[in-house]
């Protein structure tokens, strides 16, 4: 039954030995078909070795043999809970090698698809989290709300998670008529639910215990291995690529980035990494009012759009911040159709693998936690 | 003292045509017949409290809950009542669902193990009265029963997380001894207080010194303190958040009972949910007054109405109990959709470095204040 793999220990009559353990890729709290193997030793975790791959699409080679208007649904399946990101971030990037320019209209629509997204799947991570922890109904009141947002952008693009909705050059679609006018409607609602869930999960006394002082990531550590986004943020580091490297029109907006404080704990607790997240919904909301107030009225979404999308010989990698951090793609084009190379570097794929550096001495309740904390999407992961 | 056995014992023994001297074969019939209650108490509470863990949950998360199975062509209304014939379509199911064992698992503990854990709150059900004389046997030593017979259930989850061959259902397994060895600790010295002051370890002994001083809740500052201990453990004991490791759906998969399904998973299911019914009895009895009625007592503890009975006699007393019972019920699932769980280590802490020393404590306190003003 038990794989004598670890070490063997001696305490005189008790001869204790390490027990490796497989969590995945069949589990209910890998987020996905990631697969950990764990040396145990009782609860105690000794080392934590991810096995990745179980997702593997072949996206950077099937994305050679598609054009570059063809690679766009392909970026939605990577990401699957923050596909406007992808969508936003490579649009972007083809657009710097072509030089071109979009419209005022495009850029806001843009921002505002891209924070709704952000809110989206942060309240993802947010309801996973309190899952993880053995809390069920914080899950479901996010995904209530979570719902509301997939409804905006069922009713702008008629997709509810693949969107396929920010085009190089342009969207695919205008904003229905009466969007502002429903995304008001849900910025008021969702406002003081963010209290709601603070309520229910983040102040809990239990939720403090299970989640202050664990998993502690340093700030070196995480820059180290190349965190970003709320994981990085969480350990105290002010970096934000929304305002360190502005992109599309995100340097016209006035918002605060959020940084853990060790309110509950220690900086770069796993309840800093979730309490990041809260407060950048909030965040998210001070954006999207600006952006929904400046939204340019009349003009065409697809004026800009190319006929044909072939970049000229060159390469380019553009970063730009999707939910779960610093999400770059690295471009070559050969002056075809088709491009050369597509390389994603995505975020979700460093942040795990931070696992074994603060997760191990833990228990395998906290293993849960510390895993639900990076929040990690395994389609980005594989790719 | 009436109970069932007994009753049934005189009963049977009277009968004109049952020869001299068959008391063994009257004593056997005794026992099947009362196991026959137990077991229809049993399953309907199992039915009824996982229709209302659905319906609380639904309703505590914004949602409606089974909707759609009704029972005898009657499907509920638009809101409450939806969805009524749910939880017998799951029994069907689950009763109907193929037999597997795995190919590596311990055969013989993989099948006893399930049983023992029903046996245990199946045994435990003949000393917990459920009203006046309404017991299947009234022992002088009831709480000391119920509290032992209880806890032989963890032999069987032991069983079953050693038998199943999985790393997961052996995690379970052994949190689950932990977890229940640590909590029989409290949850003793908790009863041991009101035994102390009452001087019975007999269930109808308690509730009728409540009857005529006043319920233990009320008795004293340390028996407040003692009920919480006690309804605490009690809600680890089990397995229910915040305390329940031993099944962690998001570490353990399903702790023990990973490898179950089926008939063998139901009758878990079944254990649990009588598990809870048998806190939720002992916590009423012992400390919220049995089935005396609230109204009546209230009245009389406050000095108002000497010797006014309102809403009380045996079978309000049956409706009073199964009220308090229902309301402590309600709470457990009010935890557990509420709260997140505790680790390990953290559920070892509460039992041993505060409900533990604070037990102790109480039973001296409250000799002291028996003895100062008793």
């Amino acid at each position: 039954m038990t794989t004598t793999d670890g070490a063997v220990r001696n305490f005189g009559v008790v001869q204790t030995e390490e027990m490796v353990l497989n969590m995945g890729p069949q589990h209910p709290s890998t987020h996905g078909v990631l697969r950990l193997k764990i040396r145990t030793d009782g609860e105690i975790v000794s080392h934590i070795e991810p096995y990745i791959g179980y997702l593997h699409r072949c996206f950077e080679k099937h994305c050679e043999n598609l054009t570059y208007e063809q690679v766009i649904p392909f970026t939605d399946r990577c990401d699957y809970i923050a596909s406007m990101a992808n969508n936003h971030i490579y649009s972007v990037a083809v657009e710097k090698l072509m030089g071109i320019e979009v419209s005022e209209k495009v850029e806001h629509i843009r921002v505002i698809m891209a924070e709704f997204q952000r809110i989206a799947s942060h309240l993802l991570a947010v309801g996973t989290f309190g899952l993880d922890v053995g809390g069920i109904t914080p899950f479901t009141y996010c995904f209530r709300d979570r719902e509301r947002i997939l409804d905006l952008f069922e009713y702008t693009c008629g997709a509810r998670l693949l969107y396929n909705y920010i085009w190089v050059g342009g969207l695919s679609h205008d904003l229905p008529p009466k969007f502002r006018q429903y995304a008001l409607e849900f910025l008021d609602y969702f406002e003081p639910k963010i209290e709601e869930y603070n309520r229910i999960l983040t102040y809990n006394k239990i939720f403090i215990e299970r989640t202050g002082d664990v998993g502690v990531l340093p700030a070196e550590v995480a820059i180290s291995y190349g965190c970003s986004g709320p994981v990085l943020r969480g350990s105290g580091v002010d970096w934000d690529l929304r305002r360190n490297e502005p992109y599309s029109i995100y340097d016209r907006f006035d918002f605060d980035v959020i940084t853990g404080d060790g309110q509950m704990g220690t900086v770069g607790d796993c309840w800093d990494r979730y309490y990041v997240r809260v407060r950048e919904m909030g965040q998210s909301v001070r954006i999207l009012r600006q952006a929904l107030a400046a939204l340019p009225e009349k003009g065409d979404v697809q004026e800009n759009i190319p006929k044909k999308v072939r970049p000229p010989k060159g390469e380019i990698y553009f970063r730009g911040e999707s939910p779960r951090g610093d999400l770059g793609f690295y471009i070559i084009s050969d002056g075809k159709a088709k491009p050369y190379r597509v390389k994603m570097r995505s975020p979700a794929f460093c942040n795990l693998s931070v696992i074994n550096e603060i997760g191990a001495g833990w228990m395998i309740s906290d293993i849960v936690t510390i895993l639900g904390s990076l929040d990690i999407v395994l389609g980005e992961i594989d790719r | 003292m009436t109970s069932f056995v007994d009753s049934l014992t005189e009963l049977l023994s009277s009968l004109t045509w049952v020869p001299e001297g068959a008391a063994g074969i009257v004593f056997v019939t005794v026992s099947v017949l009362v196991a026959i209650p137990v077991f229809l108490f049993m399953t309907v509470n199992a039915l009824v409290a996982v229709y209302m863990e659905r319906k609380v949950s639904a309703f505590m998360q914004d949602r409606l809950g089974p909707m759609e199975v009704g029972i005898f062509g009657f499907k509920g209304g638009k809101r409450f009542w939806g969805g009524i014939g749910q939880t017998i379509a799951d029994a069907v199911k689950l009763i109907g669902k193929e037999d597997t064992i795995p190919a590596e698992a311990d055969r013989a503990l993989f099948i006893i193990g399930p049983f023992i854990l029903f046996g245990a709150a199946f045994a435990t059900f003949i000393g917990v009265p459920i009203g006046y004389g309404l017991v299947i046997s009234n022992f002088n030593i009831g709480i000391f029963f119920v509290t032992a017979v209880s806890s032989i259930g963890v032999i069987g989850v032991i069983l079953a997380g050693w038998g199943s061959n999985n790393k997961w259902s052996l995690y379970g397994a052994m949190r689950s001894a932990a977890q229940i060895i640590s909590y029989e600790l409290p949850v003793g010295m908790s009863l041991l207080l009101v035994v102390m002051v009452v001087g019975s370890l007999q269930f109808n002994d308690i509730v009728m010194w409540q009857e005529q001083h006043r319920w233990f809740l009320f008795h004293s500052p340390f028996t407040v303190l003692a009920f919480l201990i006690f309804f605490a453990s009690g809600v680890a004991e089990v397995n229910r958040t915040p305390f329940d490791i031993p099944e962690a759906e998001s570490e353990l998969v399903a702790g023990y009972m990973t490898e179950y399904s089926g008939f063998r998973w139901s009758i878990f299911f079944l254990s649990e949910y009588a598990n809870m019914a048998i806190v939720a009895l002992m916590t009423a009895i012992v400390f919220l007054g049995g089935w005396l009625s609230p109204v009546g007592g209230l009245f009389r503890t406050i000095g108002l109405a000497e010797g006014w009975y309102y809403l009380e006699g045996p079978w309000w007393g049956v409706f009073w109990i199964s009220f308090k019972a229902i309301l402590l019920i309600f709470t457990m699932m009010w935890f557990r959709w509420t709260w997140p769980r505790l680790r390990p280590d953290q559920l070892m802490y509460v039992a041993w470095k505060v409900f533990i020393p604070f037990a102790l404590g109480n039973i001296f306190f409250v000799g002291i204040w028996e003895l100062l003003l008793g």
